[in-house]
């Protein structure tokens, strides 16, 4: 028996956890990812002409099963966005970018992507953006086959 | 926001997800657990007893839960215990190291007054038992490290099974 010493070296280790989670991922989210890996960006027709994107299965206010879908965007506005100064190992880009929620052309939600605008000075509420889509054999069906939304002038 | 393939063409319906989870961690093991850890790498169960109720708590972890004060005593346990209770496991999953069915079972050392977990081998699954008496066996002397691998496994030692009177309060 002795004294455990107060000054005594604590241990540290890195813990890391890495798990994938297989989802089925239905009927209507299942054909916008493959819209995505075709380069399209696919919306629900909801009811009262809302036009819903990522689409659901069912109407978010009213619950009805939605309708056909349609093809909106790849242009689209920022409604708001926030800048990432700082991006981690596991986000989108690997340098400075804004996150934003973009109305797609031709849609009534908006969808969180990322604005790959190089400053903040360049990103504003209202500023017109564009999909950029990842080259066809990068593709994988998931909501990165757009690699980034960039600003329309700048195309 | 990674992962994700679906096999097959441009034109095949996307119907599943990948969507791995990677947490990155700095576990800090603050200075009682550090004590058992560097224990382990001497091939010594270490613990610490409360200096008003008297209990060895191993891993220890600073402090005793009943009277919130620190456990200020260290204590060296042998290498002995007895096995409180157990489950056998029989399903298979990734990163599995050990070869099913196996026990996995709380281990009472002796002298201690907290159970910690620990694999079972030498003995066939199903005459493991509540009571079983049982010892570590450690890795080599070159492989011991800061961390419960140094314990390859517990073992039966042949003694009789201990009285469940001894045990039970370990449950």
């Amino acid at each position: 028996m002795s004294d455990p010493s107060p000054a005594g070296e604590v241990l540290r280790a890195p813990h890391v956890l890495d798990y994938t989670y297989t989802r089925s991922v239905g009927p209507v989210i299942g054909a916008f990812l493959t819209g995505l890996r075709q380069g399209r960006i696919l919306a629900a027709r909801a009811d009262e002409g809302r036009v819903v994107v990522p689409p659901t299965e069912y109407d978010p206010l009213t619950g009805r099963s939605v309708g056909e879908l349609v093809e909106v965007g790849p242009g689209g506005v920022v409604a708001s966005w926030a800048w990432a100064a700082h991006p981690t190992a596991d986000q989108p880009l690997d340098h400075p970018f804004a996150w934003a929620l973009v109305t797609l052309d031709g849609a009534s939600t908006s969808l969180l992507h990322v604005v790959d605008a190089g400053s903040p000075s360049a990103m504003s509420s209202g500023m017109r953006v564009r999909a950029e889509f990842r080259p066809e054999a990068e593709r994988r069906g998931h909501l990165l086959d757009i690699s980034s939304f960039v600003p329309e002038d700048a195309s | 926001m990674s992962g994700a393939t679906t096999p097959g063409g441009a034109g095949e319906q996307v119907t599943m997800l990948d969507a791995p989870i990677h947490i990155d961690y700095a576990f800090t093991a603050g200075l009682a657990q550090s004590r058992f850890l560097k224990g382990l790498s001497e091939g010594r169960f270490l613990g610490q007893r409360c200096p008003r109720c008297g209990k060895v708590y191993v891993p220890p972890r600073g402090s005793c839960p009943t009277d919130g004060i620190p456990t200020t005593d260290e204590v060296e346990l042998g290498n002995t215990g007895t096995v409180t209770t157990y489950c056998v496991v029989n399903v298979p999953f990734q990163g599995q190291a050990v070869e099913i069915p196996y026990i996995c079972a709380q281990v009472l050392l002796d002298g201690a007054n907290l159970a910690f977990m620990g694999l079972i081998q030498e003995i066939p699954a199903d005459q493991v038992r509540m009571g079983m008496r049982v010892e570590a066996v450690w890795v080599a002397p070159e492989e011991l490290g800061p961390s419960m691998a140094s314990v390859r496994y517990f073992r039966p030692t042949g003694e009789p099974d201990a009285e469940y009177d001894s045990y039970k309060e370990y449950l």
